[in-house]
């Protein structure tokens, strides 16, 4: 079977299991002024509750055949032959998991970010930093069965961007997430430990919550250093996940 | 449970989503063979063939025109394209996701589909609907709401729709039809506010 992701909480015939409810008290806020474009975008009603939809416990799949030899390697996957990426190499690794600690298997995840001197391949980009011919600046992988990830790329430049002032981003490396379920589809950032412009940024704070922002923050990972090649930074990401009481009962209901 | 994890905090698709998602419409060619979420019905899929579209408008009343729309809906027959379908085989040339940007000059969004059947699950009948999922510079956590199909019959009794707290709000939620096309504007903020769901 395609599905034994959650399988021992669902019967082979019933329906995908309820999520937990969300948990706002680590996400950002919709609004946030010192963000300033969310302030003509963002909601300002309240959401309606809409739980347990067959519609948002389901969700499209991608297959291990998805993504091309070279998808996950954003060093090369854009550059010429025999050329690499400018800027300083690394691995990005990690585990995707839900909030039950399941492994979520078989997932897709795309990245994407500036180059190293922080100027994205985009039309609406004018930074002064040059585009890095030998750098696209897009990956994507599918996760293991054991739920883990990894890229290589270079670290992304910070860059000034139009907020009102003098506002700079931190490096960071944006993610999309796919689950089982479009209710656990998530877009997010990864940030880099030691980064000052982490407690500077207004996106960032955002989120309201220290550990929610230190847990976007990856960490160096000398243990997977590939010596006089690249260094690595670890980046576990966390998914919306099975209702706890579902373990209990064994039943969806 | 003590050792229960915590959901990642989201951060915002910022204005350059499409080079991780849409490369090919940002101009990078070369590295993915086609962009992801192009084709949401397959040629031989069942159903009638609609064109669902519209804008994404801010507070001021401007179109987004850097966001990205994700659709998930389930085929003629109210079956979805997913492992966690439990209820039996949908069709096979149908895949019921899509991926669009907002059009960079007119803020239009557009999928090519097919107008899906009523879902029946849990004892419940819902109307047919597609499921869109918001992203954009601006937006911290992606935007969850439904277009339903205005004029349907199953709409009467559909129980999202009855839901008392959308009393007078229930327009936001219904794509009007032009022909096989079908026109689905959402708005941010304002008296017409879309409504938004906590799935
Ligand atoms: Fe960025």
């Amino acid at each position: 079977m395609d599905w034994p992701y959650w399988g021992d909480v669902m019967s082979d015939s019933g329906p995908p299991p309820r999520l937990s409810p969300r948990d706002f008290s680590v996400q950002p806020a919709a609004l946030s002024p010192a963000y300033r474009s969310s302030r003509l975008r963002a909601p300002e009603r309240k959401l309606v509750a809409l739980p347990g939809q067959l519609g948002d416990l389901t969700g499209p799949a991608f297959g291990h055949d998805l993504p091309g030899a070279a998808d996950h390697d954003l060093i090369h996957n854009f550059a010429a032959a025999g050329a690499s990426a400018l800027g300083p190499r690394i691995i990005v690794h990690g585990t995707l998991r839900d909030e039950s600690g399941r492994p979520v298997p078989d997932a897709l995840i795309e990245v994407w970010q500036a180059n190293a001197g922080g100027r994205y391949r985009h039309k609406n980009d004018a930074y002064l930093a040059p585009l890095d011919p030998n750098f696209g600046g897009c990956g994507r992988v599918i996760t293991g069965a054991d739920g883990s990830y990894s890229f290589l790329t270079v670290v992304p430049g910070p860059y000034p961007w139009p907020n009102g002032g003098n506002d700079w981003r931190p490096a960071h490396i944006h993610f999309s997430v796919f689950g089982t379920a479009f209710a656990q589809r998530l877009i997010t950032q990864m940030y880099f430990e030691g980064d000052p412009h982490i407690a500077l940024c207004p996106i960032v704070n955002a989120i309201p919550d220290k550990g929610a922002i230190d847990r976007l923050t990856a960490r160096l990972d000398m243990g997977r250093t590939v010596p006089m090649d690249m260094r690595a930074y670890r980046f576990d990401i966390v998914l919306r996940g099975p209702d706890a009481t579902m373990f209990e009962n064994g039943t969806g209901g | 449970m003590s050792d229960r994890l915590i959901e990642s905090a989201s951060q915002t698709a910022g204005p350059y989503v499409h080079i991780g998602c849409l490369p090919s419409w940002a101009g990078i060619d070369g590295i993915y063979p086609e962009d992801l979420g192009a084709t949401i019905a397959g040629p031989g899929a069942r159903g009638e063939r609609i064109t669902l579209k519209g804008r994404i408008f801010d507070g001021a009343g401007e179109p987004l025109r850097d966001s990205m729309v994700e659709l998930w809906q389930a085929d003629a027959a109210g079956l979805y394209q997913s492992p966690g379908e439990y209820r039996g085989a949908a069709d096979p040339d149908f895949r019921g996701w899509g991926r669009a940007a907002t059009d960079a000059d007119t803020g239009l969004y557009r999928f090519d589909t097919i107008l899906p059947g009523a879902v029946r699950s849990g004892g419940v009948t819902h109307a047919p609907h597609v499921a869109l999922w918001i992203v954009a510079r601006g937006i911290n956590l992606g935007l969850h709401t439904r277009a339903y199909f205005a004029g349907l019959p199953e709409n009467a009794a559909d129980p999202v729709l009855t839901l008392p707290e959308l009393a007078g709000r229930v327009d936001t939620l219904l794509a009007v039809r032009d022909g096989g096309t079908w026109t689905f504007d959402i708005h941010l903020q304002g008296g017409r506010e879309t409504v938004f769901f906590d799935v």
